[in-house]
């Protein structure tokens, strides 16, 4: 029993938030794995450009709410996302035509895109606060949780409760069906073919016909799908502040490079061990023990490894020690 | 002089911006923005000196720049005699601890080929060692914190007048980007960016938690300062007569006598917190010039040829038997020794301490802004880049309102969408720097004042 109850705290606090936490990451190391892959730069706009995203899908919410359009027990955001996705889209390939091509065309090294995409993201968050403002916003509604604690601890009998939000849940779904559809369109179709091609070798890919043009546009498609998505499961799950995605472009980085940058699914790992080592390793696994242990080595302290204030720093760490004795990544990057 | 002739007309035209500012708004104000203007010019001659000299980036700007606040606060405030005592011990036998486990590890690393067995000796001596601090530490931290926690709470520092920070604020920056150097350098530039963006935020997360070093997010207040206060300069003789001098035209064409002792307390008021910013500026301007004297000699030395030589053609070098690696090191450890410094000045003009504010967008973006934008690889770029960008990024406020009134001239003053924009004036800057670093990127992309070798 007490087994039982250790095992359920541990998927409470630890599993179920890493798992959604770590999707959230993935989808955007796999946008800024893409970027980097195909369009050979560090996209420092990362975190910016998905709360542009996330701010369209509010946007719209906003409108449908006020409408009287929901899903019932769903939030209303799902509806509105693919209509932010559109914009977003848009939003990128009006960049790309105004800022990215220039520099695309005159080969610059890929530092001097660095920086421009350090431009974008200075505009894209000042867009962003003159629209939204800065404040925390909170867009979900609908069914809060799939089971609560207090149920769960009803049904079974158990010490612990299991609490699973839906947003959660959502956003796991949403994740897989996203992830596996893009790792199909990669794999499988020819366009995704040539894109991989193109980003291993691009003279050997414009030799053999492959329109440079197209890839582009497509890949910076696929990256507003990312963001939207990626940004908008963010704030369900938590809620929406120019500043916290800002920051999330941080760990976000160190997913894609973890698991190897220009390496999808690479990130798509990456996200989940920054996600499962952040909170491993601040967890306070005091009372797991007093479950797991008889009662006379019950522990004295917290047993938390860093304290939460360290979380950011965890996955940073990670990074640094991935860069010094892999550099290419766990699984080997700068394969599309 | 006539080849230096867009060196002059630029900062005349910024000196002249800033006169206008000390005209129409205040002095005060426009003593504050240069003498931050100052600052920023130190932060960009260390991001210049790594980036136009050698071509390295560093967007660990921000790490240096806490790092030599941190030395501030470590170098002026005075030490806590009961925290030494309850917990001092423990700490300096951690710190000990520290150096023993770093000088094993190198022990190690010297002493056994590189083979999975020595790898795995180190992880050991690492992590036992990071264990065992803990425990050495723990009740030392614990007992510092726990010592007037609303006052102290921590170690305290030396005592010593906050100027000697700014060496030791350099010596501290320099030392951690040693450290990064040696461990990051290694990396492609793109690599090198984001690893060191990653890294100044680690720094940043030890500074505001470590609340027995720093107090952490409760902050650090009442620094001492290098200037004299403004309420015992409000009662010094000679001050007030000084101010009685310079206003006497006006203070003349008050006949009464109490009025007229009214508005010379309102004068003296005023002019002390000029006087105080003045020294602070005449402080900051001696910095600058030193390092300006410092980097020019240094850019035309045969140490800056061959700089140049390894920024434009890495391999090149190499074959001609420069030491490209050491090189890279030593100025990647001068740059950021740069940076501390203007990190210290910056605690010293505040006299406050605040590691929470302590942000990437304002301390490293903002820095490469000024950089690229002033002219990287030319120190009097540089500067002026530090002093256009800061200057449009207090300015940015009022520019924008005036900006929203003119569009919205039309609409109501209740209307939503004007009052909305209203709201919003403060998040202009940020698209002031964004579109302006985008404009220069595109159409001057080697900044208003690029770099120009001279031959001699």
């Amino acid at each position: 029993m007490d087994f039982l109850n250790a095992s359920i705290l541990l998927l409470n606090y630890i599993f179920v938030p890493a798992l959604a936490y770590g999707s959230q990451l993935a989808l955007g190391a796999i946008f800024v794995t893409l970027i980097y892959g195909i369009l050979r730069f560090a996209n420092f706009a990362t975190g910016d450009m998905m709360s542009f995203g996330t701010m369209f899908t509010i946007l719209f919410t906003w409108y449908f709410q006020s409408v009287g359009i929901g899903l019932g027990v769903l939030p209303t955001a799902l509806l509105a996302i693919p209509f932010a996705v559109i914009f977003m889209i848009g939003y990128m390939l009006l960049i790309d035509k105004f800022v990215f091509k220039y520099y695309r065309f005159n080969k610059s090294p890929p530092v001097q895109l660095a920086m421009v995409s350090i431009g974008v993201m200075f505009v894209t968050q000042a867009v962003v606060r003159i629209i939204i403002g800065p404040s925390d916003r909170r867009f979900s509604d609908g069914e809060k949780f799939i089971i609560k604690a207090g149920e769960f601890k009803e049904m079974t009998g158990l010490n612990e409760g299991l609490a699973i939000k839906s947003t959660q849940v959502i956003t796991i779904l949403v994740t897989i069906i996203l992830v596996s559809t893009l790792f199909w369109f990669l794999n499988k179709t020819k366009t995704g073919k040539s894109m991989r091609a193109y980003s291993d070798n691009e003279d050997l890919a414009l030799l053999s016909g492959i329109d440079p043009k197209r890839i582009v546009m497509i890949t910076w498609i696929i990256a507003g799908i990312l963001a939207t998505i990626g940004g908008a499961l963010y704030g369900l799950d938590k809620s929406f502040k120019p500043f916290t995605y800002f920051n999330n472009m941080l760990p976000i980085f160190a997913a894609a490079i973890v698991g190897g940058i220009g390496n999808p699914f690479g990130a798509f790992l990456g996200g989940y061990v920054i996600a499962f080592s952040e909170i491993l390793l601040t967890y306070a696994y005091k009372k797991f023990f007093m479950y797991v242990l008889p009662e006379s080595m019950e522990p004295d302290g917290l047993i938390q490894l860093l304290s939460t204030d360290y979380k950011f720093a965890v996955s940073f760490s990670i990074l640094v020690i991935v860069l010094l004795y892999r550099p290419s990544g766990i699984f080997k990057g700068k394969v599309l | 002089m006539r080849k230096n002739l867009n060196v002059i007309a630029a900062y005349s035209i910024m000196m002249g911006l800033i006169i206008l500012v000390g005209i129409f708004q205040s002095w005060n104000i426009a003593l504050s923005i240069f003498n931050l203007c100052l600052i920023s010019a130190v932060m960009t001659m260390g991001a210049n000196i790594q980036w136009g000299y050698a071509g390295l980036i560093n967007f660990g700007i921000m790490g240096y720049t806490a790092l030599g606040g941190l030395a501030a606060v470590i170098i002026s405030v005075d030490p806590v005699q009961e925290a030494w005592s309850a917990g001092g011990y423990n700490i300096l036998f951690s710190l000990f601890l520290i150096i023993g486990m770093v000088l094993s590890v190198r022990y190690v690393l010297k002493k056994y080929h590189k083979s999975k067995i020595r790898t795995y000796i180190i992880a050991t001596i690492i992590i036992s060692g990071i264990i065992i601090i803990r425990f050495v530490s723990e009740p030392g931290i614990e007992a510092i914190e726990e010592i007037n926690p609303a006052k102290t709470g921590f170690l305290g520092g030396f005592g010593l007048p906050i100027v000697f920070s700014w060496v030791v604020g350099a010596l501290f920056a320099g030392g951690l980007a040693f450290v990064i150097g040696k461990v990051a350098l290694g990396l492609r530039a793109d690599y090198l960016a984001i690893a060191t963006l990653l890294i100044s935020e680690i720094v940043i997360a030890i500074i505001k938690h470590e609340d027995w070093l720093t107090r952490g997010v409760k902050n650090v207040i009442g620094l001492k300062r290098p200037a004299p206060y403004e309420v015992n300069l409000q009662q010094t003789d000679w001050f007030i007569n000084l101010v009685e001098k310079f206003n006497s035209g006006k203070l003349n064409l008050i006949s009464d006598l109490t009025e007229r002792q009214s508005a010379l307390n309102q004068f003296v008021i005023e002019g002390s917190s000029v006087f105080v910013k003045l020294c602070y500026s005449g402080l900051f301007l001696v910095v600058v010039i030193i390092l300006l004297i410092l980097t020019q000699k240094a850019l035309y030395s045969p140490w800056g040829r061959m700089m140049r030589a390894i920024r434009d053609n890495e391999e090149a070098a190499n074959a001609m038997g420069k030491n490209v690696v050491k090189q890279h090191l030593l100025i990647f450890v001068l740059g950021s020794a740069i940076v501390g410094i203007a990190g210290a000045m910056l605690v010293t003009q505040d006299g406050l301490f605040t590691p929470g504010s302590y942000r990437p967008m304002r301390y490293t973006f903002l820095i490469w802004v000024m950089v690229i934008v002033g002219g990287s690889g030319n120190n009097f770029g540089a500067i002026l880049g530090g002093f256009v960008v800061w200057f449009l990024w207090i300015e940015a406020a009022p520019i924008g309102l005036y900006l929203v009134n003119l569009t919205t001239a039309g609409l109501d003053d209740t209307h939503f969408l004007k009052v909305h924009l209203i709201e919003s004036v403060p998040y202009f800057r940020f698209l002031m720097m964004g579109l302006g670093l985008l404009l220069i990127m595109r159409y001057r992309p080697k900044g208003i004042l690029p770099e120009k070798i001279e031959i001699k």
